[in-house]
């Protein structure tokens, strides 16, 4: 039988080989698969404990892994950071504490801080996934878009994507660099010059032009939403010059159109900055699509991951 | 290791001839539908269908995958490869002749039968197998059966098919190692 060796957490691509990525994204076609029968939940995490902890606000995130964990049937906790003992000065660590003390098996964490996940990983038995920390990664973000893309493209090796915007600010960026260049696709990118960071990887080609973009001619074009809370310091003119010279304009839709571009954003839009209103009713804009997706690969990924605590046996196994 | 093979070739054949000529016997000439349990159950089910067809008209078919209605999965080194259930039918009011190939514990049956339920409330459920092992650890019997085995629990049966193995045959494997040489 065809196997995949589990993983404990998922924080990014940085330990990940091509092999498993794709495995990933494979069992994600199946659990996309159930959501046309009558009852679209399956019963693989039954009796396990997922709780979302999220140090930062969000919906859509935390929305979409809520459901994709109570579509495999497990039970989810949302832990209001707003609402709990954080506001009262309470460590992460003892937060962990006391959450491993629940017998919590899957954590979904996210932070304004990068690194968190990665040091929660290391204090718990349970399965961490990273749903967005700091300007680090957001590897299931990075996951539903390759998803998408190898719906059109089954096989990505070869082809192109640019992502533009601010990539400074992005988690989604980095992490969307590091898989696509993992899955063999060629990687550039688009934007002001002051938000395209100097440790951007090699393998990335940077556009100063979006006339080099159009010869570049990506298959997707990802735009990126302009982080309007994360903007302190003046690093482009204002919204209607960003729009102008690095959004997708009336004019640059019209050549993207012309040559069968898609789009990619991981939303919300702001509208009228990334992009014109028009866009979101482009055949070939895949937005929508993100979304829905985002349920399935997260499946695939609680699916994907083995926390280290046995919770029916009360066996202890080590994957380090 | 010691392997016996107990049926082959013309014998196959002749098995799967005598399973399908009793199915459409007890059945007449209400509509069925085949489904396969990944991945040699599928096969038995593509041949009953092949065996049927001229006598029964347009059948029905599908294929399951149970990879995620396990009662294993916590137990398992490595989580196995998902590929997906396929059911293009509508399963509600339907009559569903599951097929697999060989019938031990019981515990693929149960699961199979988790995942059909979730498509839909079908009229009935048979069971064919080719092969039945004893051994049962859950009320389970198929309606249908190719054959019957002795083995003990701790042996090793396998159902080779042209289509995944290039051969038609019925192994029995005498010893643990067998396992491993899979």
């Amino acid at each position: 039988m065809k196997t995949v060796t589990p993983r404990k957490d998922l924080l990014s691509f940085d330990d990940m080989s091509r092999e498993e990525a794709l495995a990933i994204l494979d069992t994600a076609k199946p659990f996309k698969d159930l959501f046309t029968r009558s009852v679209k939940k399956v019963p693989t995490l039954r009796g396990k404990t997922v709780l979302n902890l999220f140090y930062e606000p969000s919906t859509r995130t935390r929305t979409s892994f809520e459901i994709a964990a109570k579509r495999l049937s497990a039970d989810v906790t949302n832990f209001a950071v707003s609402t709990s003992s954080v506001v009262k000065g309470e460590s992460i660590l003892d937060t962990i504490d006391t959450l491993q003390a629940m017998q919590v098996d899957y954590m979904i964490v996210r932070h304004s801080a990068s690194g968190v996940p990665e040091y929660i990983a290391r204090h718990t038995k349970a399965s961490v996934i990273n749903a967005g920390d700091g300007y680090h990664a957001h590897p299931t973000q990075a996951l539903l878009d390759a998803f998408t893309y190898r719906e059109i493209y089954p096989d990505l090796q070869g082809k192109r994507i640019v992502v533009a915007g601010d990539i400074l600010h992005s988690r989604v960026a980095r992490s969307v660099f590091a898989l696509m260049h993992l899955l063999g696709v060629e990687v550039g990118t688009f934007g002001p010059a002051p938000l395209i960071p100097p440790t951007i990887p090699d393998y990335v080609k940077v556009f100063t032009r979006f006339e080099e973009v159009l010869e570049f001619n990506p298959q997707v074009l990802y735009l990126l939403r302009l982080q309007l809370e994360r903007q302190t310091a003046n690093f482009f003119p204002s919204m209607r010059e960003y729009h102008r010279v690095y959004g997708v304009t009336t004019e640059r839709f019209r050549r993207i159109r012309e040559m069968g571009m898609y789009i990619m954003h991981p939303g919300p839009v702001n509208r009228g900055v990334e992009l014109v209103d028009d866009v979101m009713s482009y055949e070939r804009s895949l937005i929508n699509a993100q979304v829905e997706n985002g349920i399935a690969t997260r499946m695939a990924v609680l699916y994907h991951l083995t926390p280290e605590v046995k919770t029916r046996s009360g066996e202890t196994e080590d994957h380090a | 290791m010691r392997e016996t093979i107990l049926s082959q070739g013309e014998e196959i054949e002749a098995l799967l001839q005598k399973l399908a000529r009793d199915l459409h016997a007890a059945h007449g000439d209400k509509p069925l539908a085949f489904v396969g349990i990944r991945t040699r159950g599928v096969i038995l089910a593509d041949r009953l269908v092949a065996i049927l067809k001229p006598l029964r008209g347009h059948i029905e078919q599908g294929t399951l995958d149970i990879s995620l209605y396990r009662d294993d999965l916590d137990n398992l080194a490595a989580l196995p490869h998902i590929e997906g259930s396929d059911i293009p039918f509508d399963v509600e009011g339907a009559t569903v002749i599951l097929c697999d190939d060989i019938l031990f514990t019981g515990r693929t049956i149960r699961a199979a039968m988790n995942v059909l339920l979730d498509y839909g409330r079908p009229e009935c459920i048979e069971l064919a197998v080719l092969a039945d092992r004893g051994h049962r650890e859950l009320p389970i019997a198929a309606t249908w059966c190719g054959a019957r085995v002795e083995t003990r629990r701790e042996d090793y049966l396998r159902v080779h098919f042209k289509e995944t193995d290039g051969r038609d045959d019925i192994t029995h494997y005498t010893t643990k190692e067998a396992r491993e040489t899979e």
